[in-house]
């Protein structure tokens, strides 16, 4: 009995000192993590390792961190395979979170974040090197990278995106075929009587907003370059201007289409309960006309059509000049400065982007691989009109800003908050019109840009 | 040699009470006035959530928060949840009160009642959004019934949403009032029963003249637990439609505030704003339910 008493009361003990030196070795490291900092812009960059010779001298365990949860026990580990065959040292680990963006958040304020991971798109740019390696001089890395400008800091390239997406309509040409559509639509207008036909000629839902899902909504806002018709504007002319939500504004004209498609009622019946798992099925089969994505989409949907060949991608209606579909990074991969591998995870960086096969097949985007060739489904549209670019980057010290501005002003651009907000109004379930939302956000914008520009 | 068991019983008592009370003491402050602490701190900031510098900024989160009236007009969405709380409250003391007496499969009610308590609220919330689509299982029931009329749109109209989750949360939330009831009318002792048998008296006045003030400081607690929830509404608008469509509500918006915008020093602050609301709706419940005695 008094044994059992000391055992517990042990016990006990033990406990409480556990908790106190978990809170203290969290300490240290978070010192650790300061006094990085102060170098970590001055650190020169780790040396890309250029041959074999050089391969077999990298060893050590590295943890690699994806969203990627579906292949992370298949074809992840395939890779992992493969990379030892060249780099035989090197003991590659992997960890896939659900929901990246907000665990991987919480997991970088202690230093245990792995070793290569994706750079999280919601931290501020100027805050990355705080938690990144540096890769290289932007310079030198764009000149083998598309993308790589996105996430640079001071001429610092922190990663190196995983594929290139490019963003726009996807469609079921059956669909298209059924309603007496003959060509791709080009401006909102024609667009906009396409959708019409589709609903007065076949069963199917002219264009899916997956408003229930919320984080679809936020594909429109990547076809903001194709309304505009130019690579500036996104990251130069947006930030030089007060008035991006008034008519003739690519904001405007945008989101106009979301509008007017909802209250003509050319979109779902129910939006509220709308299913994204079951809606890629049926815009596969034809249940559905167009969906607003990104190509990392067009894999997904086509594994599940009957005739993959139905799924067809098409650029956003513009009433520009010409028609330009933005090339954007996925999310970048980066090495953790945290990492005591770093030679190791700079080699999974370089090997997963160029020998792995990803970015084309999983990633079902396009190369970051300057030279690479276009995808198939985008072969139609070569010797067309249609171009495919970059975004120009912002304005040397005005990185950024553009982000900056948009949650000063508690807009969301890349949130789904006020696309939810036009489809509502145009459903009827709020007073306000299209005018009275884009009013208010242009009235946020201007104020927030005052603020972010005074700085 | 130190023996633990040389001491004296006494000491031994009290070497051993305060062990074991160091421990939830210990957990207590790491993971609830730690964290309190830090986001009084953080209201005072207009930190990012990751960034390494921490810029000072006063009381210009508070000033941001109380002049701007977007952030209040959430509240009147808690109103619906706090309305449902009544409704909550008399089902549960209805059920509770019938239970309290000989009833057959007592203990399988009770168990039909308790059960959505110990569900997850994620799991209810994708349960009520199947329950709450069109054709779903609400839909087919009034189908079923013949009253396939009454068949609505319930989380798309803007006038019905915020009842049908309010709805959702009285279902998820009623178990737990119950079992607190159920508690308190068992300790009423049976020789009372008896006697006011004896005196006639059916189950209505029983109710009204013995569970009643018997169990009248547990109906209190319990409305300002109700209350307090009803102003702290989250898991189930969040999980259900994500705040869309006319039901966020100020934890929502604190959370995408901070998450969604990175303004983690404007959502500490409102955060203690909520805190110091709700410490005010306690305290005033207090003081006039005191008076009235």
């Amino acid at each position: 009995m008094k044994k059992g008493k000391t055992i517990v009361s042990l016990m006990a003990l033990t406990l409480v000192a556990g908790l106190f030196s978990g809170c203290s070795s969290n300490n240290n490291t978070n010192n650790e993590a300061s006094k990085n900092t102060g170098n970590g812009g001055t650190t020169e960059a780790t040396a890309t390792p250029a041959d074999d010779t050089a391969a077999k001298d990298i060893k050590g365990n590295i943890t690699v961190i994806t969203q990627r949860t579906d292949i992370v026990d298949t074809v992840f580990k395939e890779y992992a395979a493969k990379f030892n065959e060249k780099y035989p040292d090197v003991k590659v680990s992997f960890e896939a979170l659900a929901t990246y963006e907000d665990q991987i958040k919480i997991r970088m304020s202690t230093s245990d974040y792995g070793d290569v991971l994706l750079l999280p798109t919601s931290i501020a740019i100027k805050d990355i090197p705080d938690f990144f390696e540096p890769l290289g001089k932007l310079e030198d890395l764009s000149k083998q990278y598309t993308g790589v400008e996105e996430r640079a800091v001071n001429g610092m390239a922190y990663g190196i995106p995983m594929t290139i997406n490019f963003n726009g309509v996807i469609y079921n040409k059956q669909v298209f075929k059924d309603a007496g559509i003959t060509e791709v639509p080009r401006t909102p207008e024609q667009f906009s009587t396409a959708l019409q036909s589709i609903k007065d000629k076949t069963k199917a839902v002219p264009l899916y907003t997956n408003y229930a899902a919320g984080w679809t909504l936020t594909q429109w806002e990547a076809d903001l370059a194709t309304v505009a018709g130019n690579r500036d504007y996104v990251n130069i002319g947006q930030v030089a201007s007060d008035d991006n939500y008034v008519p003739g504004q690519p904001h405007y004209e945008l989101y106009k289409v979301l509008y007017d498609a909802a209250q003509k009622g050319l979109i779902e019946e129910d939006p509220t309960t709308s299913d994204w798992e079951s809606s890629k099925a049926d815009l596969a089969n034809g249940k559905i006309g167009t969906m607003v994505l990104g190509s990392w989409a067009i894999g997904q949907i086509k594994g599940l059509a009957a005739n993959p060949d139905d799924v067809g991608f098409m650029p956003f209606p513009t009433n520009a000049e010409k028609v330009l579909v933005p090339l954007a990074g996925d999310y970048n991969l980066g090495v953790s400065i945290h990492s005591k591998n770093k030679e190791a995870a700079r080699a999974w960086v370089d090997w997963f982007i160029n020998e792995s096969g990803y970015p084309t097949t999983e990633g079902g985007g396009m190369s970051p691989v300057i030279g690479a060739e276009l995808p198939e489904i985008l072969k139609q549209y070569e010797g067309t009109e249609v171009t495919f670019d970059t975004l120009a980057a912002a304005k040397a010290g005005e990185e950024g800003w553009s982000d900056e501005i948009d949650k000063q002003a508690e807009i969301g651009a890349w949130q789904p908050d006020f696309k939810k907000r036009i489809i509502e109004a145009a459903i009827g379930n709020r007073k306000e019109s299209y005018d009275d939302i884009m009013k208010d956000l242009n009235d946020k914008w201007k104020a927030a840009r005052a603020k972010v520009t005074a700085q | 040699m130190f023996k633990f068991s040389n001491l004296s019983y006494k000491n031994q008592r009290i070497a051993i009470i305060f062990l074991f009370s160091l421990v939830p003491i210990v957990l207590l402050l790491t993971f609830a006035y730690y964290p309190v602490i830090n986001m009084f701190r953080y209201s005072f900031t207009s930190w990012n959530g990751l960034s390494k510098n921490m810029e000072y900024i006063g009381f210009e989160n508070y000033k941001t928060i109380f002049t701007n009236p977007e952030y209040f007009s959430v509240f009147k969405v808690s109103l619906y949840y706090f309305f449902t709380t009544f409704i909550q409250m008399g089902l549960a003391l209805y059920f509770a009160t019938i239970l309290s007496f000989s009833v057959r499969m007592k203990n399988t009610f009770k168990g039909i009642l308790f059960f959505p308590t110990l569900l997850n609220g994620v799991a209810i919330g994708f349960i009520f959004l199947f329950f709450f689509k069109p054709d779903g299982t609400l839909d087919t029931i009034l189908n079923l019934l013949g009253l396939s009329g009454l068949q609505q749109k319930w989380l798309l109209n803007p006038n019905l949403i915020n009842f049908s989750l309010a709805g959702a949360s009285l279902w998820r939330y009623m178990g737990m009032n119950f079992l607190i009831f159920l508690g308190a009318i068992s300790s009423i002792g049976k020789d009372v029963y008896e006697a006011s048998d004896i005196d006639g008296a059916n189950r209505w006045h029983q109710f009204i003249h013995i569970i009643m003030p018997s169990i009248k400081r547990i109906l209190q607690l319990n409305l300002i637990l109700a209350i307090s929830g009803a102003i702290g509404v989250f898991e189930i608008p969040y999980v259900m439609t994500g705040g869309s469509n006319g039901s966020s509500t100020f934890v929502i918006q604190t959370v995408d505030v901070a998450f969604k915008y990175s303004k983690v020093g404007l959502a500490s602050a409102m955060a203690v704003v909520l805190l110091g609301i709700v410490l005010l709706v306690t305290i005033l419940q207090r003081v006039l339910i005191k008076e009235e005695k």
